[in-house]
């Protein structure tokens, strides 16, 4: 490394919040050299304080925030003895920020073009058409077509993917030395993801600006930065360079972490995840010693609760430091902690059949007059055919729109079929709305939701409304054997009894999201729909609760329709994968079908989009450009023909593809030749390299 | 929904602590309210067993305050309230204990206060008949505090029915009770008030008709705006998709997640109504004479007290009224600051 200054860096950065329950220390002895043109990724699970370090570089804490030790030198200076105007003066020209909701970060009134050249002539007071000319240059530089058109217009008007470029051509226009980004994709859909993060990079090589990049994704991280920084409660655990950490890691936390995500190779009978035991602790209740020690395996009474506890180089000069005073004992190779093989379970016959189900809506354009009102049909689901068997787990995978909700929607009840049928055993439930179905039927078929936060009612008790379930299906009705089956459904979800008198807001989210499962699973389901049921969850809890839940289906051989947007969890729990877009199924097959040329485009572009968080894994680089076209206004043709970058020009545009069957129950409706399809090259290769 | 019982053992806990579970002080508060609401309507009706009605209250308005008291004890501008509150409160259920004056008897004219005249000291003086202030100020406040209450109790379980139906059904239900309460919501509130007791004819019931009316809009849009949010949360559509009626997704899912914001500002709107039925009473529509009542000591003694000498029978009535709804309005801003605390 050359005698260069260093754009930014934080010696001993501890911050701290002051509320009613005292000081509560959200980043302790916080180290970080960034040089120029270097981008640092920072992981973390929620509550780890990696946002806390963004503010604390961007000197804004807020009123109850404070740092109360070390210091932060941007470009050799002090930050901390800057004065407020000279603040002003950085952020936004020298120091920029992406966060994470696009939406939040563009002001709604007034135009894009405005916006944009705001920043120019605030900080360098140069004339209105100037900036205005910088504006529509920095918008071609983020890659979005017709720059013109985006300058006039507000930003409801363009898409999310689009609004998060807006931003980062907001915060590159005064030609930043340093960008923060801060979970800059976590609201976008994969493939829309993939886009950003390409473009990232791009701008790492093009503009030489250092940036810090935050995420909970240890995939993005890999992809776009040269160096990381893993936190833990507050606390850097873990530094070095990305490679290194990846494959060297020398802390038992990143080891956990790493652990709990599925890869290309894990597999959930012959290599299942391993979920970090036990829960972040909170910051006013964390350990004396270690914070990790209580979930670690390697806690070592006399030496892991005490501080000091210093970052350690891992090797002379190597820039690789881990903080805990037995990674040079523990035998990395050899400790990686053998999982428990799984026996297969056999699928059993056919339970849920979907044949040819269609969901129109119909939507009423009213104009400015009353009597202008013109129907529009929104094909929300378009012959929807699959069948799923006892004790499989299907996965519907598809981005926002693609008609997932629908499809759950009209199997739970909620809304009637347009057309076809919905045969669960022998009863057809597409016609059958809630109110008609008996409690049986109802209890056979249950679901699992996204948000943990909204799944269970805050007024009532844990145990009520599992309680409440039980009694609605008919399960049992007399009091004690109502609060008898609550504990049991507790112990099947594996949580204490006296769980049962709590109240939702004394739960963490994965709990709550076992209460979820729990009260899915009152009625002895035979068909569980999951939407996404971990997505919003941590890494650590991810693995734990997803392991639960395959646990429990194994044992009770239910049905699992898994819907999600992530390739890497279906790889890993799915037998069969069902792959939609605008609301059609696009292919249909094994899950090593799917994940195995014959590729379906779609399927080929969001397999490439998924980031992977390992090393050995090599990925065709494919990157879908315009966005997801209405589903009120789908293309004639093909719906995938907008973006596909094999579109045949006067054919995919016009006729409906046709579906042909590439295997024995693998589908793929596309009008790509068999031969074409059969000769594309894998987009994953895992690297043989030494065998683990 | 059943709720467990949670098996304490009784010793152990303090009794204060013990007093804070909701059934004891759901049955504190019956104790409190249900004897004066009954004195203050029915009393003439109930004879002579009147007397003794009230003295269950007494120590249920004790205890509660005490309780009141240690939970809001993190805001002062809360307890402020409280105390306002309870003052007023304590003194509805204890003026038939009190060694007052009889409050319609004319005894001396024009007496100003702190001044004894035929042997009686007068601490608030007396009225234009001669009628003690101070009694009349006590025995008021029971009038206005029972009949804002329920006034306003009344609008809330009418406004909130309303506004989960019209949240919560959408569609016509929603279009229907939306426009009724638009067009209710356009009238003057006191035009509104006028014609309905006009039309009705003045008594306590009829002006919680009138209150109803005016307040139940605008109880009914908030409830919709808070039951058009939580609709779409995950719990409500577990509900729906194990075949729970939509009454009981109403009142079960819904309602008991709408209450926080419905507190704070029923007790700001309990300032509203207290001044709505002072205003209504001054205006000879409300409450008649000859009891005592805040709004008409106002109306009764506004003649008189343009002379800046005998301004203390306006100032007395006006001081009570401002002072209980001062009380609410703090205990608004306290519950609303706790709330966002937590």
């Amino acid at each position: 490394m050359t005698e260069q200054t260093p754009v930014l860096e934080c010696r001993n950065l501890s911050i701290s919040y002051y509320t009613r329950a005292g000081e509560i220390p959200a980043v302790v002895d916080f180290n970080l050299r960034l040089m120029p043109g270097e981008a640092h990724g920072i992981v973390g699970e929620s509550g780890c304080g990696k946002s806390t370090v963004a503010l604390a570089i961007m000197q804004y804490m807020g009123k109850n925030g404070a740092i109360v030790g070390g210091e932060i030198f941007f470009e050799g200076r002090d930050m901390r003895t800057m004065s407020e105007e000279e603040l002003r003066q950085i952020r936004g020209s020298k120091i920029s920020m992406v966060y994470q909701e696009p939406m939040a970060s563009l002001n709604p009134a007034m135009l894009i073009g405005e916006q944009l050249a705001e920043v120019p002539i605030y900080h360098e007071s140069i004339s209105r058409d100037e900036a205005m000319e910088r504006a529509k240059q920095i918008l071609a530089n983020v890659r979005l077509p017709d720059p013109q058109r985006i300058m006039d217009s507000y930003p409801h008007q363009i898409s999310g993917g689009q609004q998060q470029r807006v931003v980062i051509a907001m915060a590159l226009l005064s030609n930043p030395k340093l960008l923060l980004l801060d979970e800059p994709t976590t609201a976008l859909d994969v493939t829309v993801e993939a886009g950003i993060v390409d473009l990232i990079k791009d701008i790492a090589q093009e503009f030489g600006t250092s940036m810090i990049y935050i995420s909970h994704n240890l995939g993005l991280i890999l992809e776009t930065c040269d160096r990381i920084t893993v936190m833990y409660s507050g606390e850097a655990v873990e530094v070095g360079d990305v490679v290194d950490v990846f494959n060297e890691m020398r802390h038992p936390y990143t080891r956990g972490l790493f652990s709990s995500i599925p890869v290309p190779g894990a597999d959930k009978n012959a290599r299942p995840l391993i979920a970090i035991p036990g829960q972040l602790p909170l910051p006013h209740e964390r350990p004396v010693g270690c914070y990790f020690g209580p979930r670690c395996t390697y806690f070592d009474e006399p030496r892991c609760d005490k501080r000091p506890l210093p970052m350690e180089e891992v090797d002379e000069g190597s820039l690789h430091f881990a903080r805990c005073v037995k990674f040079r004992e523990i035998d990395w190779d050899a400790a990686k902690p053998k999982p428990i093989e799984r026996e297969e379970v056999l699928p059993g016959d056919y339970v849920l059949r979907v044949e040819d189900m269609t969901k129109h809506y119909e939507i009423e354009e009213s104009g400015l007059f009353v009597l202008g009102g013109e129907k529009k049909t929104v094909k929300a689901n378009e012959k929807i055919n699959f069948r799923a068997r006892e004790a499989e787990t299907v996965a519907i995978v598809g981005e926002s729109g693609c008609g997932k909700s629908t499809f759950a929607k009209v199997l739970m009840g909620l809304e009637d079929a347009t057309d076809g049928d919905v045969l669960l055993g022998n009863l057809d439930l597409s016609q059958l709305p809630v109110e008609k179905r008996d409690a049986e039927t109802i209890g056979k078929l249950q679901m699992v939701f996204q948000n943990p936060f909204d799944t269970l009612n805050p007024s009532h008790s844990i145990g009520g409304q599992i309680g409440r379930v039980i009694r609605k299906f008919g399960v049992e009705k007399d009091k004690e054997k109502v609060e008898q089956r609550v504990h049991e459904l507790l112990d099947i979800v594996k949580l204490p009894r006296d769980f049962a008198k709590r109240r939702p807001r004394q739960l963490s989210g994965g709990q709550k999201q076992r209460v979820g499962i729990a009260r899915a699973f009152a009625g002895n389901p035979s068909v569980v729909i999951a939407d996404e049921p971990v997505s919003a969850l941590d890494v650590s809890v991810q693995a734990a609760v997803t392991d639960l839940l395959m646990d429990i289906q194994r044992e009770h051989r239910t049905t699992l329709l898994f819907i999600s947007h992530d390739l890497s969890v279906v790889r890993y729990l799915a037998d069969r994968i069902v792959v939609m877009y605008l609301g059609q199924i696009m292919e249909k097959g094994s899950t090593d079908e799917i994940f195995a040329p014959p590729y379906h485009p779609y399927t080929e572009a969001l397999l490439s989009a998924v980031p992977i968080a390992d090393t050995s894994v090599e990925k065709r680089h494919i990157v879908l450009t315009g966005e997801l076209p209405s589903p009120s206004n789908p293309p004639k043709g093909c719906p995938f023909c907008t973006r596909c970058q094999y579109v045949i020009e006067g054919t995919c545009d016009i006729t409906p593809p046709p579906v042909r069957e590439m295997g024995e129950r693998h589908f793929i409706a596309c009008h790509l030749s068999e031969d074409t399809l059969r000769d594309m090259k894998p987009v994953i290769t895992v690297e043989e390299t030494a065998p683990a | 929904m059943a709720v467990t019982e949670t098996e304490v053992d009784v010793r152990s806990v303090p009794l204060l602590k013990r007093l804070t579970e909701p059934k004891v002080i759901i049955g504190l508060f019956v104790a409190m309210w249900v004897p004066l609401m009954l004195y203050v309507m029915f009393g003439k009706y109930i004879g002579n067993a009147k007397d003794i009605m009230l003295l269950p209250a007494y120590p249920a308005t004790v205890i509660l305050y005490i309780l009141g008291v240690r939970a809001f004890r993190e805001s002062w501008v809360a307890v402020l309230g409280l105390t306002l509150v309870f003052f007023w409160i304590f003194m509805a259920v204890t003026a038939p204990y009190l060694p007052l004056l009889d409050p319609n008897k004319p005894i001396a004219p024009f007496t100003v206060p702190f001044t004894e005249k035929r042997d009686i000291f007068f601490w608030l003086g007396t009225d234009f008949k001669g009628r003690d202030m101070l009694s009349r100020t006590i025995w008021g406040c029971q009038r206005v505090l029972v009949w804002g209450v329920t006034a306003t109790a009344v609008a809330y379980v009418v406004g909130t029915a309303f506004g989960l139906i019209a949240g919560y059904l959408s569609g016509w239900w929603d279009e229907i009770i939306s426009f009724l309460g638009n067009v209710l919501l356009s009238f003057p509130v006191m035009v509104l008030f006028i014609v309905i007791l006009n039309y009705l004819g003045p008594s306590g019931f009829n002006i919680v008709i009138a209150v109803t009316f005016a307040s139940a809009p605008a109880i009914m849009r908030i409830v919709r705006g808070l039951a058009l949010d939580i609709k779409t949360r995950d719990y409500v559509f577990a509900a729906q998709t194990r075949g729970e009626s939509a009454f009981w997704i109403m009142v079960v899912e819904l309602l008991p997640n709408v209450r926080g914001p419905i507190i704070v500002d029923a007790c700001l709107r309990l300032g509203y109504t207290t001044v709505a039925i002072t205003t209504l009473t001054f205006l000879g529509l409300g409450l008649q004479p000859p009891d005592p009542d805040w709004g008409l000591m106002i109306k009764e003694s506004a003649g008189t007290a343009m002379l800046w000498k005998f301004s203390y029978m306006l100032i007395v009535p006006a001081l009570s009224v401002s002072s209980l709804i001062l009380g609410f309005n703090l205990l608004a801003d306290g519950l609303r600051e706790m709330s966002l605390r937590d």
